[in-house]
């Protein structure tokens, strides 16, 4: 049966990068679709009627939403190539705590260095630098968080790399000086194809960011 | 000596998941009680350094977190053969558990505990219709069925089990009302049928206690209940 398989998404978000990494790293063959968030398209309203949000992949016509959610249904659907969960069912859980951690410290906690100044940007600079030595007490001395291998929590957080530099040149700070082998291990996955074909050039983003804090200010 | 424990509080409902669960799978397990007058113990600082949260499932000494990776892990490691499944087998079935279980989460629970604490009579209007919204989701997830996950409970029943000991409750001690019977019969049937399973009911704390415990948690901080 001819496969479908549709990706609705927008190219700044870090939830829809991991989607696209994880097709990629799977050599799945799909359909790209660009949302415009201040105009969503019927499709994206009639896939996820619930969020209204991106990503959302569409597989043969039946939708699922929620990134994390997504990569784990395309980790079960493409079992062939790439394994991103381990099957050992402690390693499995492991993955699945440390990316529910990213879930629940990276963005929020990214947005708000993004979005506070003065003291409050320096208190939320600090939260979010040591999250990212949580993360990096994690991974230790291991080429990813998959172990030898390029897994679920390395997709799950590789997307927040494209965001650093924005993050550091808003609140003064350097994320290799802070955290070398974090960083160490993201260029270790951006040089993958699926990782380099799905993140935006950071430059370009921080150049989208600033335009749409100015949109928001105004 | 059982090998499997979990850290838990008297009156969560995260934890109580946990003991359905296990129970579910026929597994053998020691509760490891928390005394929250003495401040987090060095187990469970030394078992979630992450969070420090409980539930906290030990496992032969290996320590998992989070209620919803710990519900995956034990249908995981106990599958096949006789034992109870917890998810279903079909990947876009899974998807499905799992995406309603996080939306009810995110918007049931923590829209009634919101809706719970708030003091301002506009900001607790509005944040009961927020959490009437999201339940009318969940009442389209169960019409037509008799659990979540079909004729037996699964995943997802666990996963809202809170619903029919703890709701009333919250309604009770935030003055608000959601679950009305009337604007939700799949979902108040369903609550009746949840909580007279036997495993179920016997892991549920006294209502006196959980009065307590809520009300103090309210009244302190809105956090987590």
């Amino acid at each position: 049966m001819a496969e479908e398989v549709i990706l609705l998404d927008t190219w700044p978000s870090p939830f829809g990068m991991r989607v696209r990494v994880a097709l990629r790293e799977k050599g799945v063959v799909f359909d790209l679709r660009e949302e415009d968030l201040s105009n969503k398209s019927p499709l994206l309203l009639k896939m996820n009627p619930v969020h209204k949000k991106i990503p959302v992949l569409i597989h043969n016509g039946k939708p699922v939403s929620e990134s994390l959610i997504i990569v784990q249904y395309i980790d079960a659907t493409w079992v062939r190539q790439s394994p991103l969960l381990p099957s050992d069912p402690y390693e499995h859980a492991r993955a699945r705590f440390w990316a529910d951690y990213v879930d629940k410290k990276m963005y929020s906690g990214g947005r708000m260095v993004w979005l506070s100044t003065g003291e409050a940007q320096e208190v939320a600079k600090k939260e979010f630098i040591e999250c990212l030595k949580v993360l990096e007490g994690e991974l230790g001395d291991r080429a990813y968080f998959g172990g030898g291998r390029f897994g679920y929590v390395d997709v799950s957080l590789i997307p927040f790399y494209s965001y650093f530099y924005a993050l550091e040149a808003s609140a003064n700070f350097s994320v290799a000086e802070e955290c070398p082998k974090l960083v160490a291990w993201a260029k270790r996955c951006m040089q993958r194809e699926s990782v380099a074909k799905s993140l935006p050039d950071q430059y370009k983003l921080y150049d989208h960011m600033l335009e749409r804090k100015k949109i928001q200010e105004q | 000596m059982a090998k499997l424990k979990i850290i838990v509080s008297a009156t969560s409902l995260f934890c109580v998941r946990i003991e359905w669960a296990l129970k579910l799978k026929g597994l053998e397990y020691e509760l490891i009680f928390e005394d929250w007058s003495k401040g987090k113990s060095e187990l469970l600082l030394k078992s979630n350094p992450a969070h420090k949260k409980i539930p906290v499932l030990l496992d032969d000494g290996v320590a998992i977190a989070e209620s919803k990776v710990i519900l995956e892990y034990i249908d995981e490691k106990w599958k096949g053969g006789d034992l109870y499944p917890l998810l279903p087998q079909d990947p876009c079935e899974r998807a499905q558990a799992r995406f309603w279980a996080q939306f009810a989460d995110d918007k049931c629970l923590f829209g009634t505990w919101g809706a719970c604490c708030a003091e301002d009579a506009l900001e607790k209007e509005k944040a009961v219709e927020a959490a009437l919204e999201s339940f009318t989701y969940l009442e389209k997830q169960i019409e037509g069925k008799k659990f979540f996950a079909g004729d037996k409970i699964g995943y997802l029943d666990l996963v809202v089990g809170w619903i029919p000991h703890w709701l009333g409750i919250l309604e009770e001690i935030g003055g608000m009302k959601i679950l009305d019977a009337e604007r939700f019969p799949s979902l108040h049937e369903w609550a009746q049928n949840f909580v007279e399973i036997p495993l179920i009911k016997e892991c549920l704390p006294p209502r006196d206690k959980l009065v307590n415990r809520l009300s103090l948690v309210r009244s302190s901080a809105p956090n987590k209940p």
